[in-house]
């Protein structure tokens, strides 16, 4: 009775997007048996300890213990109420597929005539398109328009071939050398092993310190002035992140969004779909010193360990009235090994910092990169393998 | 890496007296000064049971690594620890060959017979990968006691990725795997306890072999117990006061909340400070025993100090 019981706890777990394996209801019922069934709270406890790995999940878990041991039918009936909503994510997920689907199945049109002049008159029209009816058609969600496979193709990549924003960096774990670099060290271990099969000769073996790219965090502004870029960026950002493991992401406009895990998903279009839909704030204003400041607090200490770097993606205008963002930015530099502000900036030819916001941010950043007009990832890819002009340039004591 | 020796002649008795119930893990506890609460002794008690690691999670100073200690003392047996920084490797934490040693066995067995035959040369193959030319480290030896220790794995979130990975065999099988020697099963399984203040995610396939415990701040009245334990001399009134304002401060939106740890130094320093009470004065005098940031003390100092002051008072509290 009690086994069954768990079996259907878990299976609520797992519906509300708790990751629950088998060997983890073989766990709780093992669990169960061992405090007894005397006292809930014991029985909350020992659920909880084997069912839990992070402390986010915790409230979640009580409100599905507190509902599910009281009356599991009531739970039933709320968890049915929930279902359409769960069936609705699987859509969501085939949505994205149907422009290129849709392209797949068109016929191939016939190449057009390479006139110069009517392909510059067309991109025009595009550009004013952009810019005239972006505002007004979307309210908060972005509602990235799918690619296209050619588009597909060339985001793939570009995506692949952007570089990283930063240099890797040295680590103090060894990997194995050859003894003509310099740096090695003498490997005793694996040196002993090379005469264990040749004792008559001595070939020593060498390891030197790994450098690896560092972990990197991304800061992405999706305020409306930034709209323009968000599309492209989380582009480059996905890209990034199914290159590298270490990559997290993070929105912020009035409020701070951590979108990492959905950035993992594969396919692009996914990606961008399931992070549009943890943002709440689109194309809203710029609390850049609150949203700072709460990424200070909540995971700075969490993602910005290990010599992690950070990079900043908005215009810093910021119409935060009571933050302090130089302050903000000033705590930040201290939590990040390297800082890059990327800043697509669309009305300066020459940069000039006059915004308050620019002012403020600018002597914290490491690497400071402006790029006039970011119109595709082939400008992020120039912009990027540029020399680092610095904006700061500090003795680092890393 | 240190390994504290209890009382050599307890690691002769080969099983452990394991408490049989929550409330005597409670007891155990209690019964060396460490006052926790009943969801994190469920968590012990079952990792006992049930020979899974432990896995604490928690802000710093709130008795992670206090626990393991204690449940070593209690248990009387050995505790071991690994202290966890970046790089950590294998011949740190595990076990390592001892070079020389099989430096100078090549050269007796060259000065003895010669190495030219192969059974010769597979003979003193044989010779330099032996046991005994292993140095345990803490790992090793924490698979390799006679009656179960307590390995203390301590501050996980310090090291690397690649030491989560090794870990794995150790945690979940309870052996470990040498290339050059085989796998070594522990006869008695080590009470595993593993802690991380959450510099960095642990990877799911490691949290996945434990159990999870997230350590929260005490209440006001375990809080109240700990400091009356830890700091007998402080007067009770000067506890209760230390306890409701460092309670009340946590609920400020601070950079750094201060641990356990922390109120009981602050309790220290007031007694040693011969402070009978609080007063604006000695709290901002000693502020730097409780935080640890530029930012929260000044914003202590320019007023929320006298503002939670006035609140203990109005509980009449500060008398």
């Amino acid at each position: 009775m009690i086994a069954e019981n768990i079996v259907h706890f878990a299976r609520v777990l797992r519906n509300a997007g708790m990751p629950i394996g088998p060997d983890r209801v073989l766990a709780a019922m093992n669990a169960v048996e061992q405090v007894g069934l005397d006292r809930r709270d014991d029985v909350h406890a020992a659920l909880s300890a084997v069912m839990l790995d992070r402390h986010e999940q915790q409230p979640l878990f009580d409100a599905a213990f507190d509902a599910f041991w009281r009356d599991p039918k009531l739970l039933e009936q709320m968890m049915l109420l929930l279902l359409p909503k769960i069936s609705g994510r699987g859509d969501k997920a085939m949505a994205p597929r149907a422009n290129r689907l849709a392209d797949a199945l068109a016929a191939p049109r016939p190449p057009q005539a390479p006139n110069k002049a009517n392909e510059t008159a067309k991109e025009e029209i595009q550009f004013d398109t952009a810019f005239t009816f972006s505002d007004r058609e979307r309210l908060q969600r972005a509602d990235f328009e799918t690619m296209t496979t050619a588009e597909f193709e060339q985001a793939k990549r570009l995506a692949a071939e952007v570089p990283l924003p930063v240099e890797p960096v040295r680590r103090r774990r060894h990997q194995v050398a050859q003894n003509h670099e310099r740096g090695v060290h003498l490997d005793l271990r694996a040196t002993m092993l090379r005469m264990a099969r040749q004792p008559q000769t001595l070939a020593p073996a060498y390891t030197r310190p790994r450098t690896e790219v560092p972990t990197l965090v991304v800061l992405l502004d999706i305020s409306g002035s930034m709209d323009r870029y968000a599309r492209l960026l989380l582009h480059y950002v996905h890209g990034l992140t199914r290159r590298y493991l270490k990559v997290h992401t993070l929105t912020f406009g009035t409020r701070l969004t951590n979108i990492t895990r959905s950035l993992r998903h594969r396919d692009p279009d996914v990606a961008l779909q399931q992070a549009d839909a943890l943002v709440q704030d689109w194309k809203g204003g710029t609390r850049i010193a609150s949203c700072l400041d709460e990424f200070n607090r909540q995971w700075a200490r969490r993602l910005l360990g290990s010599n992690a770097a950070l990079l900043l993606v908005t215009d810093g205008l910021d119409r935060d009235e009571h933050g302090d963002l130089g302050r903000a930015a000033a705590q930040l530099r201290r939590h990040a090994h390297r800082i890059v502000w990327l800043n697509p900036l669309l009305r300066f030819d020459g940069f000039e910092p006059r915004a308050a916001g620019v002012r403020a941010l600018l002597p914290h950043v490491d690497r400071f990169l402006p790029v006039h007009n970011l119109a595709s990832l082939a400008d992020l890819r120039r912009a990027l393998r540029e020399p680092a002009a610095d904006a700061a340039s500090r003795t680092s004591p890393h | 890496m240190t390994a504290d020796a209890t009382p050599a002649g307890a690691c002769a008795a080969a099983a452990l007296d394991l408490p049989n119930s929550v409330d005597a893990v409670v007891a155990l506890l209690a019964s060396e000064n460490y006052v926790c609460d009943r969801r994190l002794a469920t968590a012990l008690f079952l990792s006992l049971k049930l020979q899974r690691p432990l896995f604490l999670e928690g802000e710093p100073g709130v008795g992670k690594t206090e626990l393991a200690k204690t449940v070593a003392r209690a248990l009387e047996t050995l505790l071991l620890r690994v202290q966890c920084y970046e790089g950590l490797d294998i011949a740190q934490t595990a076990y390592e060959w001892n070079v020389s040693r099989q430096m100078i066995e090549i050269r007796l067995a060259e000065a003895a017979h010669g190495l030219s035959d192969d059974a010769a040369r597979e003979r003193l193959g044989k010779s330099l990968y032996a046991r005994s030319m292993l140095i345990e480290r803490p790992l090793l030896q924490a698979l390799t006691q006679v009656r179960s220790p307590v390995l203390l794995i301590d501050e996980l979130d310090r090291a690397d990725e690649p030491f989560d990975a090794f870990l794995l065999e150790v945690l979940a099988e309870n052996q470990l795997t040498i290339p050059e020697f085989g796998t070594i099963k522990a006869s008695a399984p080590p009470i595993t306890i593993i802690t991380s203040n959450r510099t960095r995610e642990i990877h799911d396939a490691l949290k996945r072999r434990c159990l999870y415990h997230w350590v929260d701040f005490p209440s006001v009245e375990s809080e109240l117990e700990i400091v009356r334990l830890k700091a007998p001399g402080a007067p009770e009134r000067l506890s209760i006061q230390v306890v409701e304002f460092v309670q009340r401060m946590r609920t400020l939106d601070l950079f750094k909340a201060p641990g356990v740890a922390e109120t009981i130094d602050w309790t220290n320093a007031l007694v040693a400070l011969n402070a009978i009470r609080l007063d604006p004065a000695t709290v901002h005098d000693t502020l730097g025993v409780l935080l640890k940031y530029q930012d929260d003390i000044v914003r202590l100092q320019s007023g929320d100090t006298v503002k939670l002051l006035d609140e203990l008072r109005a509980r009449a509290l500060l008398q």
